[in-house]
């Protein structure tokens, strides 16, 4: 057995390796929300096209899910980052590619795209858990399509899906480690740059994995406040 | 247009069969593994149940990257010398994706109600019988639409082994983006490539959810 390894933790705090992980989490954590506001906003937005009366928008939502569901995050990023500035043709895409952090913008973009056909699938299955007659109850009191959706369909299926709403959440803040693949300088890619440095990438790794362990814990705990504090008084077993 | 690709197409359908030799191994071993881990979270030995629980809970926490990354520092180690990408990542996806197949099985398991295999028992078929021709039939039919999905998200996953430098689809095909500059042929084409696999598995997954859903109502 080849155990000459001699361990050396103190790359989690040792100056500057200490720093560059605390940056990291940093820009996992920033990578993360910004990223779940897109995710969230587009994917209730899809997940609603989908279940329109009309043929042509739930064509445009079916496709939308299906293409963004059936291609890996890292080909999505690596389309948008590098193929996405060539479509503008050649002098736009030299002045995109000056951009300074244009892969954290990417990043960002990528992953809220990526995760709001997720989301909308979600949001889907929480108008279809909706009675029939509840959309003609609310049909009944005036309201037009538009407004039903508005103001009782989307709130009410909203809290009917918190909880895969948090697993999703929770998968956002693990993908955005795939964005160390076009160089973003996230937890990840930090702890490989450790490596780099010191040959200690299992000490920086071990360690990265215990920060995203805490990460998800706390994202849990916040989102059983928001469960809690949104639950539908009446519904049992949630 | 898309002339570098066929140009490059001998090199990127040898990165295809890459990602695909990758992922039969993580899911012949994934899957067998997971079956073990699922039998494992319903065991009433606390020394069973406590440490695979802590095992799935922590590695569904994790980005599965740094997953593939740790396996890459640990192997040599173990192993006392340096070690190829590809049994490495192999290693990494078994021991990963069977966090998430435990949990399918998991839930299959429990959906074969005492009262189902009570009622076999009665009417004379001994246990390997029960479940031979009774829960593991059903349990399986039940499951199947959760296997393909998670298997599609499996070979998804594979492109991830990117990062520790294993020459499949997309590092083939970021190696000739490297060389002729054409991102938007080579990611299209890739990204095409993944699509039409993932598809047809998730329209054959969502076929046998019908078939189920209506058997079910029967």
């Amino acid at each position: 057995m080849g155990l000459a390894y001699e361990f050396d933790w103190s790359v989690l705090w040792r100056q500057p390796y200490g720093i560059w992980l605390i940056k990291g989490l940093g820009l996992t954590i920033m990578i993360g929300i910004i990223a779940w506001v897109i995710a969230l906003s587009l994917g209730i937005f899809v997940g609603t096209l989908r279940v329109t009366p009309y043929r042509g928008l739930r064509f445009l939502g079916t496709a939308y899910v299906e293409i963004l569901r059936n291609i890996p995050l890292l080909v999505q990023l690596f389309f948008w980052f590098y193929a996405g500035p060539m479509i503008f043709g050649e002098t736009i895409s030299r002045q995109i590619n000056q951009i300074s952090g244009l892969n954290i913008y990417v990043a960002i973009v990528g992953l809220g795209l990526y995760t709001s056909s997720r989301v909308a699938e979600h949001v889907r299955a929480g108008f279809a858990s909706i009675h029939r007659d509840q959309y003609q109850a609310v049909l009944s009191t005036g309201m037009n399509q538009a407004q039903m959706y508005c103001h009782v369909i989307i709130p009410y299926s909203l809290r009917l899906i918190i909880p895969p709403l948090t697993t999703e959440f929770l998968t956002i803040f693990k993908n955005t480690s795939v964005a160390m693949t076009i160089g973003v300088a996230e937890l990840t890619f930090q702890s490989y740059r450790i490596d780099a440095d010191t040959f200690h990438g299992l000490e920086a790794t071990s360690g990265a994995m215990i920060v995203y362990l805490l990460l998800g814990l706390t994202v849990v705990r916040c989102m059983g406040l928001v469960e809690k504090k949104f639950k539908i008084p009446g519904l049992v077993g949630r | 247009m898309f002339d570098v690709v066929f140009r490059n197409f001998g090199f990127l359908m040898g990165g295809l069969w890459v990602t695909v030799k990758l992922s039969i191994f993580a899911l012949v071993g994934g899957i067998f593994l997971g079956m073990l881990v699922g039998l494992a979270r319903l065991s009433k030995k606390p020394w069973v149940y406590y440490p695979i629980t802590g095992y799935v809970n922590f590695l569904r926490n994790v980005p599965l990257i740094l997953v593939i990354f740790w396996f890459y520092f640990v192997m040599p180690i173990l192993v006392g010398q340096a070690i190829d990408p590809f049994p490495s990542a192999v290693i990494s996806f078994i021991v990963f994706e069977a966090t998430y197949f435990g949990e399918i099985f998991r839930a299959g398991y429990q959906t074969i109600s005492r009262d189902l295999i009570n009622a076999s028992y009665s009417t004379g078929l001994t246990y390997a019988q029960t479940a031979r021709y009774i829960s593991i039939p059903i349990a399986f039919r039940r499951m199947l639409p959760s296997l393909i999905t998670q298997s599609i998200v499996t070979f998804q996953d594979t492109s991830l082994a990117f990062v520790i430098g294993l020459p499949e689809l997309v590092r083939r095909a970021s190696i000739v983006d490297n060389l002729e500059v054409r991102s938007i042929q080579l990611f299209g084409f890739a990204a095409m490539v993944y699509f039409i696999f993932c598809y047809v598995g998730s329209r054959s997954s969502r076929h046998f959810e019908e078939k189920s859903r209506k058997a079910n109502i029967l």
